[in-house]
């Protein structure tokens, strides 16, 4: 844990003013994010209603009908815990009536669309309130690719896209995330039973380590070995995130002209802010 | 003699020049207020930092009537204010000017662009050729931006050519989080600056900007550091602030008595070195 281990005094003030400072640039001053019940969106609203003030947050609770009841249950534990406006759209009837058409579709197609689903509510309520969405995605899942793309990995902002989960675990405690949420066994809860480290087949402790020295530290495979990592284990997470990868990325456009977005006409997103 | 700086440490509008025109105006129009003597602004305070494609909208010849406007104001206090400078030839240099009595003094363009990890310089400016001090009102001084500073040979060199006072302008994002109270980056440049200060016997004036540019935080700290190593004024960490540093000539004085490292520092010896490893092609 050691090398993982960050001050929360700090990281706090650096994210809240993140948030404070990249939204009230845009001529905005409200955020809008899901809140699942677990602790990286719990985080989130916390960062949010300290940095907007909570009258500015709102946070959208979107079960479905196979959601574990706890979670909207926490949900709105967190919320009033920091004090954000809560709101709660069950997305079963959306999702459902997209199903009724596809009856033999797997969890990993249902899971994508519940949370692309949930996406096209937070947009929805970014216009509504004149809020931006910010994003709940943490840096292990990032990496890992474990996420849906256009889906609960899109926002207009994030404030812990580059921590690993270790981190949001020690950052929450610094920021008073109810204890409940920061002790139950991390879930996409997609589906009844689910938890990202048994579907992972690794613990989050685990794999932070490893690409902590993998990816921020850039060992080789050597020095890796050498720090006692598993060579399969190096091998599995390496792929992941290289396979990955796209996910990360904006679409790649065919190149025709002499200034192509992204490539040769770059300019940074807060350009005129 | 004595003399008071301003450290203007402000958050910058990316590729907006009217703006950040107008916030190094106020500044100075607080440091003469205020009595400095002269006031130092971080690097790229004109523009932004993570300018990009913007570079060339940006850049300002020095006869543009921006540069007019603050060698005016340079009749009250002197100035050192980083901007996209460009050339007749249509070279785009991420320059500093020192400006003082309503003319320039010097120039500086930046000579170590850096372009690694999350910088790009050199994609999009050019590089400068050149370090030299000048005369000032307040001694001789030198200026770097930036990146310069941490090569060694740049302000050892400004130091043999004489200044005894070091300016250094900063754009410098904060990163490297561990369980220390301050970023490493802040870590790194306080270290940095106290230890080119002590070998050089002389006077460091460190001016770094705040704020975010897509995601990325300016951690500030601008600080005046004695020819002892010592931080003598210290600007806030991650916000705007405005720093009043009086120097004192007795530092120096006391401090190339106790210490005389530029003194006895032989530069025959050096070039002469120097000058083999080139020969050698040891580099």
């Amino acid at each position: 844990m050691s090398r993982l281990s960050v001050n929360t005094r700090l990281l706090r003030r650096i994210v809240v003013d993140f948030v404070r400072e990249e939204i009230r640039k845009t001529g905005l001053k409200k955020g809008v994010l899901g809140l699942s019940g677990g602790i990286d969106s719990a985080l989130v609203a916390f960062i949010a209603a300290e940095a907007l003030g909570p009258e500015n947050v709102h946070a959208v609770c979107m079960p479905y009908k196979s959601s574990n009841p706890d979670s909207e249950a926490h949900a709105r534990v967190v919320a009033e815990a920091c004090g954000v406006n809560f709101t709660v759209i069950p997305i079963t009837p959306m999702v459902d009536a997209y199903f009724d058409r596809f009856p033999d579709a797997d969890n990993m197609r249902r899971g994508n669309k519940m949370a692309r689903e949930r996406m096209t509510i937070l947009f929805d309520h970014s216009a509504l309130h004149g809020a931006l969405v910010l994003g709940t995605s943490n840096k292990t899942e990032l990496l890992l690719g474990y996420g849906t793309l256009y889906g609960d990995m899109a926002s207009a902002l994030n404030p812990i896209g580059d921590l690993y989960k270790s981190q949001i675990w020690q950052l929450s405690g610094e920021m008073g995330v109810p204890r409940e949420v920061i002790e139950k066994k991390p879930s996409a809860d997609l589906w009844a039973g689910q938890t990202d480290e048994q579907e992972l087949g690794f613990t989050y402790r685990e794999v932070d380590e490893l690409m902590y020295c993998m990816v921020d530290l850039r060992m080789t495979t050597e020095e890796l070995l050498a720090e006692g990592f598993a060579a399969e284990f190096i091998a599995t997470v390496g792929e992941k995130i290289k396979n990955s990868h796209f996910k990360r990325r904006l679409p790649i456009i065919a190149k025709v002209s002499n200034r192509t977005i992204d490539r040769d006409f770059r300019y940074s997103r807060d350009w005129g802010k | 003699m004595d003399f008071t700086i301003a450290l203007a440490q402000i958050k910058p509008k990316l590729g907006c020049l009217t703006d950040n025109l107008s916030l190094v105006e106020g500044a100075i129009e607080r440091g003469i207020r205020e009595r400095a003597d002269l006031i130092v602004f971080p690097e790229l305070a004109l523009t932004g930092y993570f300018l990009k494609d913007l570079v060339p909208d940006l850049a300002l010849g020095l006869d543009s009537p921006e540069i007019a406007r603050l060698k005016e104001l340079s009749r009250h206090i002197g100035i050192a204010v980083g901007f996209v400078e460009a050339t007749g030839d249509y070279r785009f240099f991420n320059s500093a000017l020192f400006l003082d009595g309503g003319e320039i003094r010097h120039l500086h363009r930046k000579v170590y662009l850096p372009t690694y990890g999350l910088f790009d310089e050199q994609r999009y400016l050019a590089r400068g050729d050149r370090f030299r001090a000048f005369d000032s009102r307040f001694g001789r001084m030198g200026m770097l931006i930036c990146e310069d500073f941490w090569h060694l040979s740049a302000p050892y060199i400004l130091a043999m050519d004489g200044a005894t006072t070091l300016l250094c302008l900063s754009s410098s994002p904060g990163r490297g989080l561990s369980e220390d109270e301050s970023l490493g980056s802040t870590v790194a440049w306080q270290r940095l600056t106290a230890t080119t200060a002590t070998f050089l016997n002389s006077r460091v004036i460190y001016c770094n900007r705040v704020g975010f540019e897509d995601g990325v935080n300016f951690w500030g700290g601008s600080e005046a550091v004695s020819p002892s190593g010592v931080a003598t004024s210290r600007g806030k960490l991650l916000e705007e602030d405005f720093v009043l540093a009086t120097i004192r000539e007795g530092e120096l004085r006391r401090e190339r008595i106790f210490s005389p490292l530029m003194r006895d520092e032989n530069l025959p010896l050096t070039l002469r070195e120097l000058a083999r490893i080139d020969t050698e092609g040891g580099r």
